[in-house]
């Protein structure tokens, strides 16, 4: 698109209008939007359009359009978080993500759907409805960012941003067959995301191929002085190396602890298909071990939750957003309680109450003590096999999209849905999930995960695009080609 | 009925603990760029960060941290190399992310002390404090109670929030227990506030006012029988906002609780307010139960770490301690030690060194400063500070005087003039009109005209009885309006009287 645009073939007032359309066709069946700025995303089109006309050198995806999720905030626009909490609220800023959208003339659609607060693994736990798979609507299209894949693979945008905490962004990419990247911790301004858990959220590109990632991967990094935990490097050359694709004498470590029991066998069987592809690019295959992710689900479940009771105590309905039960002589106490009590959704009231409870005094040693001890641990884990491979590799997660409603009453099961993805996050390393194909026994897409150490993020993008370009030559068409069409109700 | 400090010290040992709220005078937040003047209009210095609107992220104001490694350094404590924000969670309307941000197990300065001397019944004694820690957090906003009689959030009617000093950078020294100051206690504590507010003032780091709150002092006391090893039940005393309070706060509480455990009751462990007016406490939250803050690292900041280096640049560049200044001033102006006391107790000291540095007579501008200045001061009660006249309004008047320009009594009307906000010095002079009659003829003409209408005092005069010129040159005085010399008066009506 970035190139028919560049050479005038198209236009982004044509190219944001289509999908404009497409969003009114397919999206009553889908649901991944929560808003559709149809009037602002057109007169950014229009600028962008009348920038090329005069001449003005632009940024390589300047015009295309995206689909933001709905926990950045952009000024004026109503962002909810996928909470009934922040109903009615439109930032008066934008965060640094949007802004460095905007530079780069990016055209933003509209908000998309999430799990409450990023709090989940299907979306299904957002206030405003589930979002539905375009791959088979009765499925969940992951979570918590299953509004931004579900986007992707629906054609309703062919860019989105995604946030990704434990497998927000890789999850929906696994099981939408899209491709999602998780940066190293602090790559991406956290400035403007609503926290979920602050030492694990980190914001990353959604795409359809790993090259459009990488294009907007680099539009997005860059320190930020917003942002005290963001890195001040020079950004990784993450375009360069999905351009490349060369992993000609890369190692490749796969992780003995995420694959076996508990993986699903079609998942395994493309895993295992995608690792031979890999090996005869050039690379070479090794097995790595990393004892200690068993505990990071555990762990996982002890810092976001306590992280979140805390980040959660500012929607007390004294500034922003919903004000329940404000009658004469109510109490501010008696306020923020029914506020919370109608705002907040179950899953979010129960990772407060995990967290309040994780960092009481005399229990704080006992859980988030350890869980930081854990995470050391995890840290460990990955040094140690990043003496022995490149980059390392998993699925990205133990099974294809599950039905809306599996899980909803079973949150250890649906947490498991991350195991493998969790320790990334615990260890601020990056990550990324790319289609490998559909799982013979439900023809549903199947996610590899691939892993590289801090601050060298060019390294999954090698690796990604080598098996993408495999893949895609098996296949003879993407992935996405095989998804069903969508006609909208 | 109650009992008297001398019973109370009889018996009982009372044991210290202050925790002092310093505001930085840096010109932004400690988390974000907004402006921290005090007085504006509310809620106009505010932005994402500092409502904590969702997303909004904190950022470490460098300046604060430079303030505080400077307040470490000047109170003798250890700069840590590593240190970190804590997040302590606990939830009040006027708090906008329901979480401060402060430091707990890891703060940025321990272990130092401050000395300070008090006069004692066996002449002037030196008392070490030791400080435990030093550490940065920041303030709350402020809430402004409407209805109701008392002000507080109960029985309110409805409440408004400010929430321009969210964020102001806020420094709490915390000391170790103070056993050991046996009655003095009061005097000590009072000596360690005003020794920290003057060593704060040396660095520049705050205004220091007591009455705006930008230097707040919370005193813990406890008592235990003397002798007793393990320690008392405390109370925490909150809203001390004046030296003389700290003072008063603690004598109260000292009573207060040997009456309580005279009786054979117990000390609730609770934070109390100081009242002003009575000079006692009332009951506020109780401690009984600690609250839980759920303490943890602050995710969203990253360590602080400050660089060695850096810290002995900071080290080196601290001024002299207020203390050595005090005694190498008393030195240089030759100033008796009550004189001395008076002054640092007037709080006059600094801007009577100002006036010293401004040319004016050490002595000339603390009779000033300490005399009449004060007394105005005092008549409209207010600081003496805060007074519409300056150290150089000082200087030029004490300059008026020794060129013979203006009268003690003239120069008096000259500072009344300039405290009245009529103006500089010299606008006040000629305003009023005010001038010396320093022609000799006009005063001839007075001393002539006096004698005529006195004749038998002018006559007492001639015949050598000199204590009768004071009516005279009173009379030239009055017939002049004040505006003479009265020792050019008294030598020319002598003249005239043949007496010299």
């Amino acid at each position: 698109m970035a190139a028919k645009l560049a050479n005038g073939e198209t236009t982004s007032v044509a190219l944001t209008q289509a999908h404009l359309e497409r969003i009114k066709t397919v999206d009553s069946d889908v649901h991944a939007f929560l808003f559709v700025d149809n009037e602002g995303a057109l007169k950014q089109a229009a600028e962008v359009d009348a920038k090329r006309a005069a001449g003005e050198k632009l940024a390589p995806l300047a015009g295309v359009p995206l689909a933001l999720k709905d926990v950045m905030t952009q000024k004026g626009i109503p962002t909810t978080a996928g909470s009934k909490i922040l109903e009615g609220w439109r930032p008066p800023y934008d965060s640094t993500v949007v802004a460095k959208l905007k530079a780069n003339d990016i055209v933003i659609l509209g908000k998309t759907n999430m799990d409450e607060f990023a709090m989940g693994s299907s979306t299904e736990n957002s206030a405003y409805g589930p979002t539905h798979n375009p791959w088979d609507l009765t499925r969940i299209p992951g979570g918590s960012g299953g509004g931004s894949s579900a986007a992707l693979a629906a054609f309703e945008a062919p860019l989105a941003i995604g946030t990704d905490t434990g497998g927000s962004i890789r999850q929906p990419a696994a099981v939408t067959g899209t491709v999602g990247v998780k940066p190293t911790y602090g790559a991406v301004s956290r400035y403007g995301l609503i926290a979920f858990s602050s030492s694990l959220d980190q914001a990353g590109p959604c795409a359809r191929t790993v090259l459009d990632a990488a294009l907007l991967h680099e539009a997005i990094a860059g320190h930020d002085p917003k942002d005290s935990t963001s890195i001040n490097a020079p950004v990784s050359q993450v375009v360069a190396a999905a351009k490349s694709g060369d992993v000609k004498g890369m190692k490749i470590g796969v992780v003995k602890e995420l694959n076996g029991d508990g993986y699903q066998s079609g998942v395994r069987t493309r895993f295992e298909e995608s690792l031979e592809l890999l090996a005869a690019a050039g690379a070479e295959i090794v097995e790595v071990s990393a004892p200690n992710f068993e505990y990071a689900l555990a762990a996982y479940y002890l810092i976001a939750p306590s992280e979140c009771s805390s980040n959660l105590a500012r929607f007390d309905a004294m500034r922003y957003g919903l004000r329940v039960g404000d009658v004469d002589g109510a109490s501010a106490e008696s306020v923020m309680n029914l506020t919370r009590e109608v705002g907040f959704g179950r899953e979010v009231k129960r990772r407060i109450i995990l967290g309040t409870y994780a960092l009481s005094s005399g229990y704080y040693d006992a859980y988030y003590g350890s869980a930081q001890k854990v995470r050391t641990l995890i840290t460990q884990d990955f040094n140690k096999a990043f003496e022995k491979c490149d980059v390392m590799v998993s699925p990205t997660c133990p099974t294809t999209a599950f039905k809306i409603g599996e899980k909803s009453n079973d949150p250890i099961a649906m947490y498991l849905n991350d195991i493998a993805t969790i320790p990334v996050n615990m260890a601020g390393i990056g990550g990324m999930s790319l289609p490998a194909g559909l799982a013979p026994e439900d023809g549903l897409p199947v996610g590899f995960q691939i892993m590289s150490p801090a601050m060298q993020d060019q390294r999954m993008y090698l690796v990604g695009a080598a098996l993408e370009a495999a893949l895609l030559s098996k296949w003879g068409a993407p992935l996405l080609s095989q998804a069903p069409a969508l006609t909208g109700k | 009925m109650a009992l008297s400090y001398d019973d109370v010290i009889a018996k009982y040992e009372p044991v210290l603990g202050l925790e002092v709220h310093v505001e930085l005078n840096t010109k932004s937040k400690m988390f974000c760029g907004c402006s921290t003047i005090f007085g504006g209009e509310p809620n106009t210095q505010t932005c994402p960060v500092c409502l904590a609107l969702p997303g909004a992220l904190p950022t470490v104001n460098e300046k604060a941290i430079e303030s505080t490694i400077k307040i470490g350094l000047a109170l003798n404590c250890s700069i840590a190399p590593f240190s970190r924000f804590a997040r302590k969670n606990y939830f009040y309307p006027d708090m906008p992310k329901n979480f401060q941000i402060s430091q707990y197990d890891e703060p940025i300065c321990v272990n130092g002390y401050v000395d300070v001397e008090i006069e004692t019944d066996e002449g002037p004694k030196s008392f070490r404090i030791e400080i435990e820690r030093v550490h940065m957090e920041e303030d709350t906003g402020k809430s402004l109670h409407v209805g109701g009689a008392t002000g507080r959030i109960h029985g309110a009617e409805y409440s408004l929030l400010d929430y321009n000093r969210a964020g102001i950078p806020l420094v709490e020294i915390v000391t170790k227990i103070v056993p050991g100051t046996g009655k003095y206690a009061p005097e000590v504590a009072k000596a360690y506030v005003a020794e920290l507010r003057d060593v704060l003032r040396s660095l520049g780091v705050s205004d220091v006012k007591m009455e705006q709150g930008s230097l707040r002092c919370d005193a813990n006391v406890s008592l235990r029988l003397i002798g007793a090893q393990t320690l008392g039940t405390r109370s925490e005393t909150k809203n001390v906002n004046s030296l003389r309070s700290v003072e008063r706060a603690i004598r109260g509480e000292m009573i207060r609780h040997a009456e309580l455990l005279n009786k054979g009751e117990r000390v609730v462990q609770e934070t109390r307010h100081f009242q002003e007016d009575t000079g006692l406490t009332r009951s506020g939250r109780s401690k009984e139960q600690a609250e839980d803050y759920r303490y943890f690292p602050e995710p969203d900041l990253v360590p602080v770490a400050p660089d060695a280096a850096w810290i002995e640049t900071l080290r080196a560049g601290l001024p002299e301690r207020p203390s050595i200044h005090r005694k190498r001033l008393q030195e240089a102006w030759s100033v008796p030690d009550k004189e001395m006391a008076a002054m640092i107790n007037a709080d006059v000291l600094n801007i009577v060194e100002a006036t010293v540095n401004l040319g004016a007579d050490p002595t000339k501008a603390r009779s000033w400063w300490l005399g009449e200045i004060s007394r105005i001061a005092n008549e409209k009660n207010v600081a003496i500070t805060e007074l519409a006249i300056s150290a150089a309004d000082v200087a030029e008047i004490v300059a008026l005087v020794n060129a013979g320009e203006l009268t003690d009594k003239l120069a008096r009307q000259v500072v009344e003039g300039v405290i009245a906000g009529e103006g500089k010095p010299a606008e006040v002079i000629s305003k009023r009109g005010i001038k010396v009659v320093n022609d000799d003829g006009a005063l001839m003409a007075a001393i002539e005209k006096v004698c005529a209408e006195q004749p038998e005092t002018a006559e007492k005069i001639r015949n050598g009885h000199l204590p009768a010129a004071g009516a005279l040159i009173g009379a030239v005085m009055k017939e002049t309006k004040g505006q003479a010399d009265a020792a050019r008066v008294r030598e020319l009506l002598l003249g005239h009287l043949g007496q010299v």
